[in-house]
């Protein structure tokens, strides 16, 4: 294919003119064409850190499920518990294969007694459409799924001062919304769903409107927000803002080849739940212990880990890397690998394979980041 | 932005300066900006032996890791240590922020290199 027949079978959110005109770097990421740094990485993240950043996540894919037997439905296909959901509240949880591995990571939202949305991963959106409505229908024949992903536009507005920034603009109490809530109303007058949610390590909101109004409300939120620090931030510094705080990223930390408990994210598993996808695996794994899991490390020589790149120890490769970076706030060289439990207490020596050469790296706890919470 | 009239460039943008049997070589202003913020320059010691169009060291930038091809063949003389420190200067000063200094093996290789304006034809295509 050449590069134009590439860049036009490219899938383009609402916002993508804007990025083109905000001089956004375009990049391809999981069939999109997608903003990978506004003014540059390092500055995108800081600004996050430290006053506020906002994301077109408009690539991500909703699918709602909903009428009678639509808990039943969620709870066969997802490792949580979402009968633990009540409406208005949302949970991290994952899209499990009958081996108890990562269809996707997902968002889980109750939007009414008998109607959940699910926000998945962009790269996904058609594997996980016609994995959810076989998968949900095993378990309730008649239920209704619904893909959705073209209705809806994602703005994440996230960092300190984004509560200030969006309250400007909407007259949804934000100080009442908890940490993985959400509640109905407007911003900047059009119909929104706004959520305490993000993938930064961050305080901050998703705001999900129709499509079309997408343009609207983020110029809007740029407006209101540049007086206090807000700026475009583009995918790279999502990358490493999520990883500072240690948020696994499908395809690269975790996918059909790994457990939600390899991925040490056990506390997404319902333990007490029946019956769902992968169930039987995941409490043997939690049983008997696993070959693989995941770790978080620190650079001791200089030198970036990457994904893929070998872990040693004691000369023996042990592992893999998942992801890796030089982060912008902590400014060290960080990542995940996969390694033998045996191998995951804090400061155990490993080695990375970079490149031909082997760097030193250490075993630190996660997350590598945690952001002072307000008193 | 305009190319340094008293610099030569290479395809895959690098840049050097030369002075008699000797070249100053760095990365374009283009290279930086393709690049993003620069976290780290791996670079050869001083007396390794360069081959031009060959890989000599490595750029990493937040994002992606790229190779630096030697514009011209050689030994390297000095290497530019304050980078350890400093890899975001490749950023801010592109074109005066250098990596290695090279003895020059064979001098005549130099003029395969292009000057300023034809470096800007190239990125103008």
């Amino acid at each position: 294919m050449t590069d134009s027949a590439q860049q036009a079978a490219l899938k383009k959110t609402p916002l993508h003119a804007v990025h083109v005109a905000l001089g956004a770097r375009m990049v391809p990421f999981g069939g999109w064409d997608m903003p990978v740094e506004y003014s540059g990485i390092t500055a995108e993240h800081m600004a996050v850190r430290t006053a506020a950043g906002l994301f077109d996540v408009s690539h991500m894919g909703e699918v709602e499920i909903a009428g009678q037997g639509a808990l039943e439905a969620v709870q066969h296909i997802t490792s949580n518990d979402a009968s633990k959901l009540q409406v208005g509240q949302i949970q991290y949880s994952a899209l499990t294969t009958p081996d108890g591995t990562f269809v996707d990571d997902l968002l889980v939202y109750r939007f009414g007694p008998s109607h959940y949305l699910l926000v998945i991963n962009a790269g996904n959106i058609d594997k996980d459409v016609a994995w959810i409505t076989a998968r949900a229908r095993e378990a309730v024949p008649d239920v209704a799924v619904v893909n959705s992903s073209d209705r809806y536009g994602l703005i994440a507005i996230q960092g300190p001062r984004a509560q200030d920034i969006l309250q400007t603009l909407t007259a949804i109490d934000l100080s009442a919304i908890k940490y993985y809530w959400f509640a109905h109303g407007e911003v900047a007058g059009v119909r929104a769903t706004v959520s305490r949610t993000g993938y930064t390590g961050e305080d901050g909101f998703e705001v999900m409107v129709p499509s079309a109004m997408t343009t609207r409300v983020w110029d809007a939120l740029l407006a209101a927000g540049k007086p206090m620090g807000l700026v475009p931030a583009g995918l790279g510094a999502r990358d490493t803002l999520r990883l500072e705080a240690s948020m696994r990223l499908y395809g690269n930390d975790m996918d059909e080849t790994s457990t939600v408990i390899e991925a040490d994210l056990g506390w997404i598993v319902g333990w007490k739940k029946d019956a769902f996808l992968g169930r039987d695996v995941l409490h043997a794994q939690k049983a008997a212990g696993v070959k693989k899991t995941m770790v978080g490390f620190e650079m001791v020589d200089r030198a970036i880990a990457r994904h893929g790149h070998a872990v040693f120890h004691d000369g023996q490769q042990v592992g893999v890397v998942t992801s890796g970076t030089q982060t912008p706030y902590l400014k060290k060289a960080i990542g995940m690998a996969y390694v033998p439990p045996a191998l995951t207490a804090p400061g155990t020596a490993l080695e990375i394979d970079i490149r031909g050469r082997r760097a030193k790296a250490v075993v630190v706890p996660m997350p590598f980041y945690k952001r002072e919470k307000k008193a | 932005m305009s190319y340094p009239t008293d610099l030569k460039y290479t395809k895959e943008h690098e840049w050097i300066r030369l002075e008699g049997d000797t070249g100053t070589v760095g990365i374009t202003d283009f290279a930086q900006q393709q690049l993003g913020d620069v976290v780290y320059v791996e670079l050869p010691d001083v007396g390794a032996t360069l081959t031009a169009g060959q890989v000599f060291g490595t750029i990493e930038s937040v994002k992606a890791v790229s190779e630096l091809f030697a514009p011209v063949s050689g030994e390297v003389v000095e290497v530019n240590t304050s980078l350890k420190d400093r890899p975001e200067d490749v950023n801010g000063k592109p074109h005066e922020t250098w990596m290695v200094k090279v003895k020059l093996s064979s001098p005549g290789e130099a003029g395969g290199l292009m000057d300023a304006a034809a470096y800007e034809a190239l990125l103008a295509k």
